[in-house]
């Protein structure tokens, strides 16, 4: 498996890689960890004539603390997002999420913005940035902009991101007190994409009450979606085992979810049910 | 296509080398390098036998093209050990039995070796997900595991 031949570009900073994206517009691609990218490019199903190294843009691979936010560069590696002790305290959904990814290998190389970028339809960030309501920052050399997370998956390999603009940063919220949070996933054996994978961000009021229920489902559906059904079940309840039951029947309500040699779609939805009733126990009992 | 030139360490050895940009990290480590004991499974990044270290960390190098690896060290499984002087991780394989066809070997021993760097006393639960992208099909992973606890064994008492 030979990729097609293609010219290579290392730019050592934004600027330069906007220049190079500017100058090859769709024929370029911009290559982070290469573990969406290079597979496809193997098959033959991408072949750009230019190839953007974003590897050497060391001003993209940062974990830092902004008020009540953490800010990801997108060149941050998803074991960087594992072991970071800011995000594991902060917002530990996000590291949670991270350590599930492929296997050891592919979360050494792959990348947070490689990752959400590709927006493959059994990716495991996109669960997490939608329950959390992360942005994404883009930016172009027309200037600047923030995505809403709902935003910016729009369809099956497709984000909002326009040619032109390259995604810099993540932005997630640091979480509030009386907060609970999981990601589960049931993995394809061989490539450990995900079948189905649910995040949850559950908030409690000082009477147990829930203030704010988050659930975002990946691997099911073309795109990860928020299933807002299920939130809308939880809110103003007090949570116990029957309610949230109750409430995960509802995870795969208005899907069409997708089919394929792994699993049916019925047997997608399943999952979807069954997988979004242990994420919110489990994010309940970790408040 | 323009050739770029690279440079690298491979096992502490240099080389620098005119290549195609779309040639794989692997390609290039056992046809224009020579070094065959790194492995191609499945060309798809899933098997781990063409597993090797890049700056310390397991990659698989069929998924990285080799001038992304410009002025990067690598380890090959030829850079582990040698024989008479096997590595406590090639001891641990042999004496527990970790391989029998030996074609994921490689990928395994070094996507263990990673293990044992962040884990030196790992659990069984530690091993089985560090090892998760490495397939191998004809051991069951059980003496694998058993190869790697020998070998965390060893290591620890070396160092002590």
């Amino acid at each position: 498996m030979i990729p097609a031949a293609f010219a290579y570009f290392r730019p050592t900073n934004v600027k330069e890689a906007l220049t190079l994206l500017d100058q090859y517009k769709d024929e370029a691609k911009l290559l982070a960890g290469g573990h969406s990218l290079i597979p496809l490019m193997k098959l033959r199903l991408a072949q750009p004539r230019y190839v953007i190294d974003l590897g050497r843009v060391r001003e993209l691979e940062y974990i830092r603390e902004s008020g009540d936010q953490v800010l990801i560069g997108a060149m941050t590696r998803h074991v960087a997002v594992e072991t970071s002790d800011l995000l594991r305290q902060r917002c530990p959904l996000l590291a949670e999420t991270a350590s599930v990814i492929g296997d050891a290998q592919v979360r050494n190389m792959g990348t947070i913005g490689g990752s959400l970028a590709h927006a493959d339809p059994a990716a495991d960030y996109p669960a997490a940035i939608l329950a959390l309501d992360a942005e994404m920052r883009a930016v172009s050399s027309q200037g600047e902009r923030w995505i809403r997370a709902e935003d910016f998956f729009v369809d099956m390999l497709t984000t909002a991101l326009q040619p032109g603009e390259l995604l810099v940063e993540i932005k997630v919220p640091a979480l509030p007190p009386r907060t609970g949070t999981a990601y589960v996933k049931v993995a394809q054996k061989a490539s450990g994409f995900a079948l189905c994978g649910v995040a949850v961000v559950l908030t409690m009021d000082q009477q147990g009450v829930c203030q704010h229920a988050a659930v975002g489902i990946t691997g099911v559906a073309p795109k990860a979606y928020r299933a807002r059904a299920v939130e809308q079940a939880l809110r103003g309840q007090k949570l116990d085992a029957s309610v949230m039951a109750a409430a995960s029947a509802k995870a795969a309500e208005g899907i069409d979810p997708l089919e394929d040699l792994h699993a049916s779609a019925e047997y997608r939805a399943h999952l979807a049910r069954v997988f979004c009733r242990r994420a919110l126990e489990q994010a309940h009992a970790r408040i | 296509m323009t050739r770029t030139t690279i440079e690298v360490t491979i096992n502490g050895m240099r080389y620098r080398h005119e290549v195609e940009p779309r040639l794989l990290l692997v390609h290039y480590i056992r046809d224009v390098v020579g070094l065959t004991g790194t492995h191609i499974g499945c060309e798809t990044s899933l098997c781990g036998a063409c597993t090797v270290l890049l700056n310390g960390a397991a990659v698989k190098s069929c998924t990285l093209f080799a001038v992304q690896a410009d002025g990067a060290e690598i380890t090959t499984i030829e850079g582990l050990g040698e024989a008479g002087q096997l590595h406590p991780i090639q001891e641990g394989f042999w004496m527990k039995h970790g391989l029998q066809c030996g074609y994921c070997t490689p990928g395994m021993i070094l996507a263990a070796y990673q293990l044992l760097q962040r884990y030196p006393d790992p659990t069984e639960a530690q091993i089985r997900h560090g090892i998760e992208g490495n397939l191998c099909r004809c051991t069951g992973y059980q003496h694998i595991i058993e190869a790697i606890r020998y070998a965390a064994e060893k290591l620890r008492s070396q160092k002590v």
